[in-house]
């Protein structure tokens, strides 16, 4: 789960690293109110979860209170990158003498995390490190040891730090290790005209998966989030809005990636993907197919399932069950293999709905799934 | 022959005496699986009857091993309890552990990976479905009914994937199949199965399943290109998958321009691998291979 920027700033303040005076707002006129009591002149910077918020006119300095209403006004409702600005982060401007980048990430292929520190902050970090690698530097981390002191010497050192930063160092490995956080970045990390080390802007992402021992993680607060995207997590499914027309069904992750590109293979574009998971009820199926079926822009579904966990009879008393409550009035193509195959197969056919449509194999399934949404 | 597990295997459960553990330790032991115990603190010294087989239960890994001469550990623990699960089967230093449970923080697995390499414990996972070697032995959830014993390798980062492509080449058949997970911080890699099969003389073909996200599948084709000399066929899925969105599987998502599956095919392809549209298509292309190397897969 990403974060706003405001949140990081939570997290970073809250394990004693400096950040800038800052209010979050959702009105032009909170935004002059907040200006005043930071002292007038203040930054105003969009609250999206996406890069590009300066370049996109998002990030922007107001003189005084009237112009940070002004302000406020205009990058509120602003879209980047096709996230609308909610809410916008009144800050008090800082005197800065120096930028830097740091940040800590997973290293994959390695299965450990990573310090990633330069001199050279407040650009893509990206583009700097396409263009000279060797102004980037990455410090593996041993799990077992953690940051200790002399840790953050070697990552401060590595990175052209000034030795003063070597505290906030280890503060953002806290933020990271005890918020469970996979991404923990501070860009740019600066030094004030006064000497202090502050960051000006962070980013992190939380582990989604630790939510069981992170009891003070709020349910998302997301209003970007799309409503059919919320009633699935309400329901407990893994679900992500696609915008196309044919809604897809299956389970296991891998298998439903592959029925969407199977899907856009044969010239129709997926409405969805929808994961019932391993060992999936009726129950979660006719969730799941209310669900899909209540996306207006749906012209036809898929259902394809290989029962390995999951019984394939209970997929189709699951269809069977939803249709009792939800009237279908669009096509259902439905292609059952595996555990128990042969019993669900013959619960559809003797549900004989002359919506739902049987196919033998997955490509089929999709073809005849997609001539059905065109 | 077979990779990482084979009638030989002695297998135990951590986890076993729970639902999830139960139902597949019961589908484990039809399939052939040699499960010589369970561990459960709280319940050692009983002993649970499954269809006719008796399995006793430990109060640890160790004492398992000691009992048995156990060296397969497949582990249904709950994601809170799976990093000190894993910890104890390394501290036992077991062969092999196996890790089913999906859902575990990626700072526990970065932790428990790290503890078991260097405990010399091969880990498989987590959140995968394990592995199995048709005829022989199963570790894990891999249906065992929809193939059969012969002679093609499969590794894939996704469960139901793995049992398409071999209910796909359910005809042909295959040494082992295994699952090694779709979370960002895994034990075993393509690049791991793809050499035990280079090695293994019952293997004469591979299927390497990949999809979306960081950059395993581009390393695994530089490691096919420089030392597989066994035909690989790749399939990758996740080709409509937005950016930034996570698409199922934890480690699951493309990343700005990183993790793409036309990247994935693209390498693959590069390093001589035949990569399918569909896992159909793909399955089609092993017959094919298969067919133009006669002598193969006897």
């Amino acid at each position: 789960m990403d974060l706003y920027e405001h949140q990081a700033r939570e997290l970073l303040h809250h394990n004693g690293v400096l950040v800038p005076r800052a209010e979050v707002v959702d009105t032009a006129e909170a935004a002059r109110a907040a200006a005043e009591r930071l002292g007038g002149r203040v930054v105003i910077k969009a609250q999206v979860k996406t890069g590009g918020r300066g370049k996109a006119g998002g990030v922007k300095l107001a003189d005084d209170p009237a112009a940070a209403e002004l302000t406020a006004r205009r990058i509120l409702g602003m879209g980047i990158k096709g996230h609308t600005v909610h809410r916008v982060m009144v800050a008090e401007p800082v005197e800065v003498a120096r930028e830097m980048y740091l940040g800590f990430t997973l290293d994959r292929a390695a299965g450990r995390f990573l310090a990633i520190a330069s001199a050279e902050g407040g650009m893509e970090i990206e583009e700097v490190a396409a263009r000279r690698p060797e102004a980037v530097a990455r410090i593996a981390v041993d799990p077992a040891g953690g940051v200790t002191e002399a840790k953050a010497a070697e990552i401060a050192a590595a990175g052209g730090l000034p030795r003063e930063t070597t505290e906030t160092i280890r503060r953002l490995w806290t933020v990271l290790t005890a918020h469970d956080a996979l991404l923990v970045e501070v860009n740019p990390l600066v030094v004030t005209r006064d000497g202090a080390i502050v960051a000006l802007d962070g980013k992190v992402t939380l582990d989604g998966n630790a939510r069981f021992r992170q009891p003070s993680w709020d349910a998302a607060d997301d209003r970007a989030r799309d409503p059919l995207e919320a009633r699935a997590a309400a329901a407990g499914l893994g679900y992500v809005k696609l915008g196309g027309q044919v809604g897809v069904i299956g389970n296991g992750a891998g298998l439903v990636m592959s029925t969407l590109d199977v899907v856009a293979g044969c010239g129709a574009r997926p409405a969805d993907f929808l994961d019932i998971g391993g060992g999936a009820s009726a129950q979660v199926m006719a969730d799941g197919l209310s669900l899909v079926l209540d996306d207006p822009d749906v012209r036809s579904v898929l259902v394809n399932v290989f029962g390995g966990i999951t019984a394939c009879d209970a997929v189709a008393d699951g269809i069977v069950r939803a249709l009792d409550t939800v009237t279908l009035t669009k096509p259902l193509v439905v292609r059952l293999d595996g555990n128990n195959a042969a019993r669900g197969r013959a619960i559809l056919g003797q549900l004989a709905h002359p919506l739902v449509h049987q196919a033998d194999t997955m490509d089929g399934a999709a073809a005849r799934a997609a001539e059905l949404a065109a | 022959m077979a990779i990482f597990l084979t009638k030989d295997s002695k297998v135990i459960v951590q986890g076993m005496t729970g639902a999830e553990g139960m139902k597949h330790t019961r589908r484990m032991l039809a399939a052939g699986a040699d499960i010589v115990g369970g561990v459960n603190p709280r319940k050692a010294g009983t002993r649970v009857d499954i269809d006719g087989r008796t399995v006793p239960v430990f109060g640890s890994v160790r004492e398992a091993m000691d009992t048995t001469g156990a060296d397969v550990s497949v582990l249904f623990v709950p994601p809170p309890h799976a990093k000190a699960a894993v910890t104890e089967a390394a501290d036992a230093r077991i062969p092999l552990a196996v890790v089913i449970t999906e859902g575990i923080p990626v700072h526990d697995a970065v932790a428990f990976q790290a503890y078991a390499r260097a405990r010399a414990t091969r880990v498989i996972g987590p959140n995968c479905p394990g592995l199995i070697s048709p005829g022989q032995s199963n570790a894990g959830i891999i249906p065992a009914d929809i193939t059969k014993p012969g002679r093609i390798g499969l590794v894939s980062k996704s469960g139901t994937l793995t049992y398409q492509l071999m209910y796909e080449l359910r005809d042909v058949g295959f040494s082992t199949c295994v699952g090694i997970g779709g979370d960002p911080v895994i034990g075993t890699t393509h690049i791991d199965a793809l050499a035990a099969f280079e090695a293994d003389p019952d293997t004469d073909l591979i299927v390497m399943i990949g999809e979306i996200g960081g950059d395993a599948e581009e390393r695994a084709a530089r490691y096919i290109a420089d030392r597989v000399t066994k035909p690989v066929v790749g399939y990758i899925a996740g080709f409509t998958a937005p950016e930034g969105r996570t698409m199922g599987h934890v480690g699951a998502i493309v990343s700005g321009s990183s993790g793409t599956a036309a990247a994935k095919k693209a390498a693959l392809e590069a390093a001589g691998v035949s990569v399918g549209a569909t896992p159909t298509e793909t399955a089609g292309l092993v017959l094919a291979l298969l067919a133009e190397t006669p002598g193969n897969l006897a």
